[in-house]
């Protein structure tokens, strides 16, 4: 009886019979593109005992024949059951590579839920602090936007690395310049999300947004009005000559922008602080300060907003000037530079405590 | 201190001359007699930002303080009008056309399109 379970069968039998299978499975193996040697010999050899499997039980007592009988076999037959190994091998193939897809996603949402605990716990510290002068509601509305912006921007997160990795595996299988396009204009658009979920926690409580809680401490440090420098995105691999006429002009502007926008903060800086400071000090009450200075940090919602928007502008101009293929190894070093960042604070975090001093 | 065009110093007479137009004839000649104008408000960051762009790429423009001028609301509405939304200031003007807030004149830094302007309205040269 045929049963599924590859039989242990003497090695003898092996040596002859599949070995136009072996050279067929090069050929899959090949066209599949699969680094993963070990999964196709893994296959191979369940495939090759379930092949035998499937010969009558007669066949299985004259074991030394086998070879003879399957080359007596009507061709299409043999055609066929390879083709279903091939089917099966790939299957299995496809179905270890979601597995371990998972299991890496799986391990990422860990950290991740981890520094959002880390995060949790120390904005409890803060919003206790605001929970002291001010309404109980609006401490509430302001929590609640936080707290769905961190679980969107956990997911875009995710969806960053799976366009990462998606990217990577399209340039190495140089796929049509459509197609790559598709990839791009997602890439980029993914990243407009992101500028519209700020936006709309930047509403709820800017200085969110600017202290850059909700990104890790590596990619905090490099931290810009909210975000990434836009002048980040200009480095780049060979152009044309006039390109590098164009990105040179994109860089000047990008810097010359960049610098307005910080000089610009920096006034606000100055005024908040002189409101905050302003007026008799030996008297107690200084609430029309502090309420005049909340009227200047509404400017603070328009630079993380400006600063934004000129991330944006960046990113589209850079698709406009490259070829679809720059365009894509750029997002590609793009997003893969963030991802080192986000590995090298979880590094940071769970680096050895220092040994304390005696 | 930023760089302040010269327009300033023709204020009173301007104002005087022009009492009972239009408040948006007014943001229109006022805008067409330098290559580069600012309707700003003296408070307002945004605009700071504004002046330091334009300043840091080597131009002169001329910049109104709609809140030290007297008739300064009714030219904000005004702009604000024109604009649609809630565009407000900084409102820049480039050879007396209207580029918009701050949002339009970054784009249009980034994408190339600023510097030709400003070289045809000649706040620019090579």
């Amino acid at each position: 009886m045929n049963s599924p379970t590859p039989q242990f069968v003497p090695s003898r039998l092996g040596i002859y019979e599949p070995i136009h299978q072996i050279g067929i499975w090069g050929e899959n193996f090949k066209s599949n593109g699969n680094p993963n040697t070990s999964t196709s010999v893994i296959v191979e050899v369940d495939n090759k005992l379930e092949n035998e499997s499937e010969t009558t039980s007669h066949e299985m007592l004259t074991a030394s024949n086998n070879y003879k009988q399957e080359a007596s076999k009507p061709i299409d037959k043999i055609q066929r059951r390879l083709a279903q190994n091939r089917e099966a091998a790939r299957k299995s193939r496809l179905r270890k590579k979601a597995y371990v897809q998972q299991l890496e996603n799986s391990r990422l949402k860990l950290i991740q839920l981890e520094q959002e605990l880390q995060r949790a716990r120390q904005q409890g510290l803060y919003m206790g602090g605001v929970l002291e002068g001010s309404h109980i509601g609006f401490s509430g509305t302001v929590n609640s936007g936080i707290a769905a912006f961190e679980m969107e921007y956990g997911r875009w997160v995710d969806v960053q690395h799976r366009q990462i990795c998606e990217l990577r595996t399209a340039l190495n299988a140089h796929i049509s310049d459509i197609e790559l396009r598709i990839l791009v204009e997602s890439g980029i658009g993914h990243y407009f999300e992101l500028f519209r979920m700020k936006s709309t926690v930047a509403k709820a409580d800017v200085f969110y947004v600017i202290s850059g809680v909700w990104k890790t401490s590596a990619e905090r440090f490099f931290s810009w009005i909210g975000g990434f420098r836009p002048s980040e995105l200009l480095k780049l691999d060979p152009l044309t000559e006039q390109q590098i006429l164009e990105v040179c002009n994109l860089k000047q502007s990008c810097q010359q922008a960049e610098d307005a926008l910080s000089q610009g903060m920096e006034k606000l800086q100055e005024t908040v602080s002189s409101t905050v400071a302003g007026g008799p000090v030996d008297e107690v009450s200084y609430i029309p300060q502090v309420a005049t200075a909340m009227e200047k940090l509404e400017a603070l919602v328009s630079f993380v907003n400006q600063a934004d928007h000129l991330r944006q502008e960046t990113l589209q101009q850079m698709s406009r000037i490259l070829t679809t293929r720059q365009a894509a190894r750029g997002l590609l070093a793009l997003g893969e530079y963030f991802h080192r960042l986000r590995a090298l604070s979880t590094l940071w975090a769970t680096r050895p405590p220092e040994p304390s001093l005696p | 201190m930023y760089c302040e065009g010269d327009s300033w110093g023709c204020y009173l007479p301007m104002s005087l001359r022009s009492m009972g137009s239009d408040p948006m004839e007014r943001v229109v000649k006022l805008a067409s007699e330098s290559a580069v104008v600012i309707f700003s408000v003296s408070s307002c960051c945004m605009c700071h930002a504004a002046k330091r762009l334009f300043c840091g790429m080597g131009v002169n423009p001329t910049v109104y303080e709609l809140d030290q001028d007297p008739r300064g609301k009714e030219m904000e509405m005004a702009l604000t009008t024109l604009l649609g939304n809630s565009q407000t200031v900084p409102i820049v003007f480039i050879g007396g056309k209207l580029i918009g807030a701050m949002d339009r004149v970054m784009a249009s830094h980034i994408n190339g399109s600023l510097v030709p302007l400003l070289k045809e309205a000649g706040a620019l040269w090579l």
